[in-house]
């Protein structure tokens, strides 16, 4: 493994971490966030709504990995 | 002092502390197994390496426009905070080992012990390595926290006073004790801290994203609770599918 691949690597594991889909559902939530708030519609409350229903995904994706 | 202030130091108290607790495992396993000599050798290189980072990175992030920062800051927060949060409920429902500091410790003992004595510049290398590892990971999880907190919040030193605080608790029981901190709710204060990253993140994103929230900074207690809520009830119900697959695998056998 080169020195660029073991860098890229720990700066994988360090944001993204065990779970990618947490990481591009959370960029598709702040991306329609921003686009209701650019709409002028009230944007708080979607990552909110958003963040149990990551949680869940990643929840049941990591126990059918470990079952 | 404001609700975001509070909130700001005891996140980074918290966060801190947790990561300081797993260092300190780390270098008592290296000074034990290898001598203290490398152990502090290691621990002393890895944080002058990350006073660089924090000192190169620290003002270059006051730069940035808060807008933006808050963005990706928000963002990278609530990507972080989620990987927590899910462990800590895994780890709470009973589909993860609790994180054990004692077993982690006796675990960094035997390898420490039984690996090769080579010296290198007057060191045993594998204390200070492990050592120096060890501790500049932990440490950059710190900075990051500290970093990124503080600069969204617009007050690094606030943040930073939050970190020194936790670090002068575990350093000084661990002075003390000489022993891995097995007795410090590990389990818990991890989930804490994956509710406040995650609480963070949500605030910041929204606001970078262009949003404005109703109560303004007072709204983060209003997401905490809401989290917490969430998770609480992740953990009542997969603890109870947890414990009736254990128990129909039971019946089986």
């Amino acid at each position: 493994m080169t020195w660029l691949t073991r860098f890229g690597r720990f700066w994988w594991d360090f944001v993204i971490g065990d779970d990618w889909l947490v990481a591009v559902l959370v960029v598709i939530g702040i991306g329609a966030t921003a686009a209701l708030a650019a709409a002028d519609v009230a944007a708080w409350w979607l990552l909110p709504l958003a963040v149990p229903l990551i949680l869940w995904l990643s929840l049941r994706r990591a126990i059918r990995s470990t079952t | 002092m404001s609700t975001g202030d509070t909130f700001l130091f005891l996140s980074a108290f918290l966060a801190s502390g947790v990561e300081f607790v797993e260092a300190l495992t780390i270098v008592l396993a290296a000074g034990l197994a290898r001598g203290w000599r490398s152990s502090l050798t290691g621990l002393a290189a890895a944080t002058l390496v990350l006073a660089i980072i924090t000192a190169a990175l620290g003002p270059a992030l006051t730069k940035i426009p808060i807008d933006a920062l808050r963005l990706v800051v928000g963002g990278l927060l609530l990507v972080f905070g989620l990987q927590w949060l899910r462990k800590a409920i895994l780890r709470a429902s009973g589909y993860k080992a609790l994180h054990d500091e004692d077993a982690i410790f006796a675990q960094e003992m035997a390898d420490a012990s039984g690996a090769e004595h080579v010296e290198r510049a007057g060191v045993d290398w594998y204390g200070f390595t492990l050592a120096f590892k060890g501790v500049l990971l932990e440490g950059l999880e710190v900075v990051f926290i500290v970093l990124t907190f503080g600069s969204a919040q617009g007050s690094i030193p606030l943040a930073a006073a939050g970190a020194a605080a936790a670090l002068l608790l575990v350093a000084g029981v661990g002075v003390a004790v000489r022993a891995p901190l097995a007795r410090v709710p590990e389990n818990a204060m991890k989930f804490a801290v994956g509710l406040m990253l995650t609480t963070f993140g949500v605030f910041w994103s929204v606001e970078g994203a262009g949003g404005s929230w109703p109560g303004s900074d007072a709204a983060i207690l209003g997401v905490l609770g809401w989290v917490g809520l969430m998770s609480f009830l992740l953990v009542r119900l997969l603890r109870h599918e947890r414990r009736t697959q254990l128990r129909t695998a039971e019946a089986q056998a």
